[in-house]
């Protein structure tokens, strides 16, 4: 296959960026669209000029590292990461454009590279659950009924790729957020801290900057993992419960 | 606690007050086709003898009126500092970006809303104030002054077109604020609330636009 690419390329987090045509020749439909960039970072460095960087590591779709937005789409429409997009999906001599995730809580470290570390302190600032240290306890110790426990290990399987910020019109991440919150409080094992963390998470994700959630469903629409716009309103469900129950009650 | 989600709170609740209030509204002026003296009895009674004797005469619409502009207040209060804050902390905007689920409603949200609010100003300067006076004069009756406004086809038109507005942004703000509020929390009350929002939404145009339609076809006179 034989492509044109518009991607975007940026020195650095404090540099202007601008779009860059590249031609691409002998792509095979079954790389995927990271093996197709792999191939066009051989071709520059080959011509010494800067290869193009991206995030990247599992490369099966589970680790999160990969995004961005490709044809104005999150992933590109794959409904899987863009690591496991594949060539196939494009017709022979398409024009395909590439862009960085956007949002402020987002910054470009290096062109298609974005600093997600926001996510970290969002997850710092609550995901997580107290337990006593010591023997492990017996796998099934603790029941936990059947549809809580589907929607739990639902919500777990967000990989923070961040495509539900990228795709928001206001940059919120309250898909994210709400995946984490609904998560653990379908848990019995998160009910200890079950109101003070999704206090503390939506502050955090407010502070990192990331804007407010108009329920427009652009993220839920781009995740590749289909996390739903009922985790939202199960978030703020548990935020309005907060303001009147204290963990422990 | 001063989060978004709070802000959010504030706009679906008086979201929701000012949408059973047009309801109501819709209902009231659905009264027209009992005819003249029905329809200014009841604008009538709303000015005087509401909750009378459990407040004096004429209170009650006092009250009703500073609750309304209390909601619109807070509505405007949380809507104006929530866009803000996102309109300046979000991404410059692709080059190229293709909606995958946004309506139209969700997305004119925020100008809609400015449209309705200078559209209310319109409205209570034409007629609660009457210093806009549409083809009637200031002594005119409530039902008078309905036909002879809706009688121009200017006036007509631009109702048309605002309601549609309206409607729109109430149909997205329902489901939103239920949303909001938690209660959209299965795939089901997702489906639901969607469906009871475009309901709303139709409800509201069909019942203010029906004895605009009367007047200016010259059914009603
Ligand atoms: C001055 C006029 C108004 C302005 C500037 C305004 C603005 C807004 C904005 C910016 C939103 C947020 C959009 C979103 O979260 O998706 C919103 C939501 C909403 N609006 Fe309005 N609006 C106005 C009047 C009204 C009126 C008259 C009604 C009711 C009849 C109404 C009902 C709602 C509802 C129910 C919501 C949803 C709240 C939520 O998302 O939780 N608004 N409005
Ligand atoms: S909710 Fe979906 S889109 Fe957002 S970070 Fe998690 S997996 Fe990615
Ligand atoms: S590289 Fe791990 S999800 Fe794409």
């Amino acid at each position: 296959m034989k492509l044109k690419l518009r991607i975007w390329r940026q020195a650095g987090p404090n540099a202007t960026g601008k779009l860059v045509d590249y031609d691409i020749d002998g792509v095979s439909e079954d790389m995927s669209f990271l093996e197709m960039l792999d191939l066009l970072n051989e071709n520059l460095t080959n011509v010494n000029e800067e290869p193009v960087a991206f995030d990247h590591d599992c490369r099966e779709g589970i680790c999160g590292m990969c995004g961005v937005v490709v044809n104005g789409i999150a992933h590109g429409g794959s409904s899987t990461t863009v690591c496991q997009l594949h060539m196939r999906s494009f017709a022979d001599g398409a024009t395909i454009e590439i862009e960085p995730w956007q949002a402020g809580a987002f910054p470009v470290l290096k062109d298609l590279a974005v600093d997600r570390s926001a996510f970290d302190r969002i997850i710092q600032a609550g995901g997580f659950i107290s337990s006593n240290t010591g023997s492990a306890p017996d796998a099934h110790a603790m029941p936990a009924p059947k549809r809580e426990a589907d929607v739990a290990f639902d919500n777990a399987t967000c990989i923070g790729c961040g495509a539900c910020v990228a795709a928001c019109p206001n940059s919120s991440a309250m898909l994210f957020t709400a995946a984490k919150i609904t998560h653990l409080a379908m848990l019995p094992q998160g009910q200890p801290e079950r109101y003070s963390r999704v206090k503390s998470m939506v502050a955090a994700h407010d502070e990192e900057g990331f804007g407010n959630c108009t329920n427009i469903g652009e993220c839920a629409a781009v995740c590749p993992k289909g996390i739903p716009l009922e985790s939202i309103a199960q978030l703020n469900r548990d935020l309005i419960k907060s303001m009147f129950t204290k963990d422990g009650k | 606690m001063r989060s978004t989600v709070v802000k959010k709170v504030i706009m679906a609740v008086t979201g929701l007050i000012m949408i059973a209030f047009l309801l109501m509204h819709m209902y009231g002026n659905l009264k027209m086709f009992a005819g003249e003296e029905a329809f200014d009895h009841y604008a009538h009674w709303l000015k005087g003898d509401i909750l009378y004797p459990i407040v004096p005469q004429g209170w009650f619409i006092w009250i009703f009126r500073t609750g309304l502009l209390a909601a619109l207040v807070l509505h405007i209060w949380s809507a104006a500092s929530l866009s803000m804050r996102t309109l300046a902390v979000r991404g410059p905007g692709y080059d190229k970006f293709k909606p995958q689920a946004q309506t139209y409603s969700a997305r004119t949200m925020r100008w809609g809303g400015i449209l309705v609010g200078l559209f209310i100003v319109f409205h209570l300067l034409q007629f609660t104030v009457k210093v806009l006076r549409t083809g009637f004069d200031a002594n005119a009756g409530p039902y008078e002054m309905f036909v002879l406004s809706f009688s121009t086809w200017w006036v007509f038109a631009f109702y048309a077109v605002l309601m549609v507005l309206i409607c729109m942004h109430v149909r997205h703000g329902f489901w939103s604020a239920f949303q909001t509020l938690g209660l959209n929390s299965s795939a089901k009350s997702q489906r639901w609330l969607n469906l009871l929002g475009i309901g709303v939404g139709v409800v509201l145009y069909v019942g203010f636009m029906l004895p605009p339609v009367a007047v200016l076809i010259g059914w009603v006179n």
